[in-house]
């Protein structure tokens, strides 16, 4: 299907909006205990509010992601938004019949406040003078962005890996506010092979002589450092049996080795190519920042335990993992599907058995499609039956 | 594991077994339809154990909540005493270790009940005697190589079974096609069985 075809049946040119608080003594308190503003959050929407706004449901993304979730930016855009393949008119986050709404995360670089904006004190921009945020924080600064839309209550939050971590947090903290929750290919707390590689990514980008302590933004930015941090990080998004299916040992330009250092396989051009496109879209700094807040979330620490975290919650879950995951591995998703089990909340759980490694949450569409179908038309239904919105 | 065919026996039987407003856990529980008769004839919430993604699919579009989980493994992701009854009908005799699914289910549910196919029907055991083939039956519709019944039993072997794990046999229902049979003569003329079982110490 042509760009202008798969158009037609699509949300069409979409743009970004923008959400700005904080400037008047109602600046956003982090769980570090700082308090920030002004705050801009930038996002997207799709589809219709309805009347009484009980349609509308939150896509929160993941790391790299941004709010521009489907459709695209011009005319003659070529690249989609990111989970474009799951909203639209007739698709699981159905366009037709839900309000669908998308926003850059706190200290995210795609349009929100992070380190790259301006301190307003200062008159520079932060950098590493930003505060530390958490995933709770960048689910405050969503709760705010409800508020200001007139939505007391979500039918359903959304998200994978580090938006599902989100997910988590809104039906932990604010269940009043969340019918349910679709967590993909996340957990309640990152394992130590997570932080390990996001540390060698951190690792990569200080150790960058363009990096200067986060103080890059006037001159040379540090795209070396981040290349090789997104390389890390692709490289977890995959697995084995995807890299052999993808690249197995096939040379890129060459029938043969000829025992130089210049020999390139294909796995690596597809990481030097990731890496060079990314620089042009991504901060460092907010790299820095999101993995961070990635390594912090700990549903059990934060309350003691998995238990205690969703023990008053009252929505709904459906938490899908993928087999071959060993970033998010399908067992970090069962535990939280035992503490939901344990304390009698509804919950429903498929490990989908796919090659593709973490990215499987981007990639599987038709097989996750039906079960979050199914899932939101019930939460419909139970908002039909009880009539709160 | 479980084939698409599979019955839909018993469900009656197994509905009257259960007190209404209880927990069920329902292992095996296919597209959802007894966990949705339970909860609309009896009002008790339930939660399903599935194997098969389509099954899954089709559970989450009927507002049950289902938790794909490989019975031959257990039933370690559920805690002791988590359910008021916990449900196993026609898959038995489909796991590799029926005892040790048996006593799984004992820990987790307080009832357990169990429906499956009378292997000592007379008709399965006349089969053998006069054809010398495995018997082919209506409740037992599969030729000895494509069966998913790696384990078929009898209601006797049940019953010594259940001895044997001291656990306590609180209600047996037998019936054939549907229609009751005296436990007496269940073993030889009842299709299928339907058990309602306690911990014999919890019994005491």
């Amino acid at each position: 299907m042509s760009v202008e075809e798969d158009r037609e049946s699509e949300l069409g040119v979409v743009a970004p909006h923008y959400f700005e608080f904080g400037s008047q003594n109602d600046g956003l308190t982090l769980d570090s205990g700082q308090i920030l503003g002004p705050v801009r959050i930038c996002y997207e929407s799709y589809g219709t509010l309805n009347a009484d706004a009980s349609n509308a449901i939150l896509l929160l993304h993941a790391f790299s992601g941004d709010a521009h979730a489907a459709g695209y930016h011009s005319s003659d855009d070529r690249h989609p938004g990111w989970w474009h393949s799951m909203v639209g008119p007739g698709r699981p986050f159905d366009t037709d019949r839900y309000f669908i709404i998308c926003s850059n995360v706190l200290g995210g670089c795609q349009g929100s406040t992070g380190p790259g904006s301006v301190n307003p004190e200062t008159g520079d921009r932060y950098g590493l003078g930003f505060p530390v945020i958490t995933i709770h924080d960048m689910v405050k600064a969503q709760v705010r962005l409800m508020d200001h839309l007139g939505i007391q209550k979500l039918l359903a939050v959304a998200g994978g890996s580090m938006g599902g971590m989100q997910a988590l947090e809104w039906a932990s903290r604010y269940s009043s506010r969340v019918h349910g929750a679709i967590v993909l290919a996340s957990t309640s707390r990152l394992s130590a092979q997570g932080i390990a590689f996001n540390a060698v990514g951190r690792n990569a980008i200080m150790s960058d002589p363009r990096f200067r302590d986060g103080r890059y933004y006037e001159g040379e930015s540090p795209t070396r450092g981040l290349a090789i941090a997104r390389m890390v990080g692709h490289i977890t998004y995959l697995s084995d049996e995807s890299m052999r299916m993808k690249f197995g040992r096939r040379l890129q330009d060459r029938d043969s080795m000829d025992f130089s250092f210049a020999d390139q396989f294909e796995v690596e051009s597809y990481l030097e190519y990731k890496g060079g496109t990314f620089v042009d879209r991504f901060d460092a700094n907010s790299y820095i920042y999101l993995s961070k807040a990635i390594d912090y979330f700990d549903m059990e620490t934060t309350h003691g335990s998995l238990e205690n975290a969703f023990a008053t919650t009252s929505s709904k879950f459906l938490i899908l993992s993928f087999s071959s995951d060993w970033l998010y591995p399908p067992y970090q998703s069962r535990e939280i599907v035992r503490a939901l089990m344990r304390k009698q909340k509804d919950v429903s759980y498929c490990e989908i058995s796919s090659p593709y490694g973490h990215d499987s949450f981007l990639l599987e569409t038709e097989r996750q499609a039906p079960m979050i179908q199914a899932f939101l038309s019930t939460l419909t239904q139970d908002h039909a039956l009880d009539g709160t919105p | 594991m479980i084939p698409e065919n599979r019955p839909h026996v018993a469900y009656d039987e197994i509905i009257k077994l259960v007190e209404p407003q209880s927990t069920v856990l329902d292992l095996g529980c296919g597209d959802g339809e007894l966990l949705q008769r339970l909860w609309q004839e009896r009002g008790c919430r339930g939660r399903g154990v599935e194997i098969d993604e389509g099954h899954i699919r089709t559970c989450i579009g009927k507002g049950i909540s289902v938790f794909q989980g490989d019975l031959d493994q257990g039933l370690a992701d559920h805690e002791t005493h988590a359910y008021e009854y916990v449900i196993l009908n026609q898959t038995l005799q489909m796991v590799h270790r029926p005892d040790r699914l048996l006593r799984e289910m004992i820990r987790v549910g307080r009832n357990v009940i169990i429906g499956f196919p009378n292997f000592g029907y007379y008709l399965n055991r006349l089969q053998l005697l006069f054809r010398g083939r495995m018997p082919v039956t209506g409740t037992l519709p599969y030729q000895w190589y494509e069966t998913p019944n790696i384990h078929l039993c009898t209601l006797r072997d049940f019953r010594n079974l259940c001895a044997d794990l001291n656990i306590h046999v609180k209600t047996e229902a037998a019936s054939h096609k549907g229609k009751p049979i005296s436990p007496v003569a269940a073993n030889l003329f009842a299709t299928e069985v339907c058990f309602l079982l306690v911990d014999s110490l919890k019994s005491i």
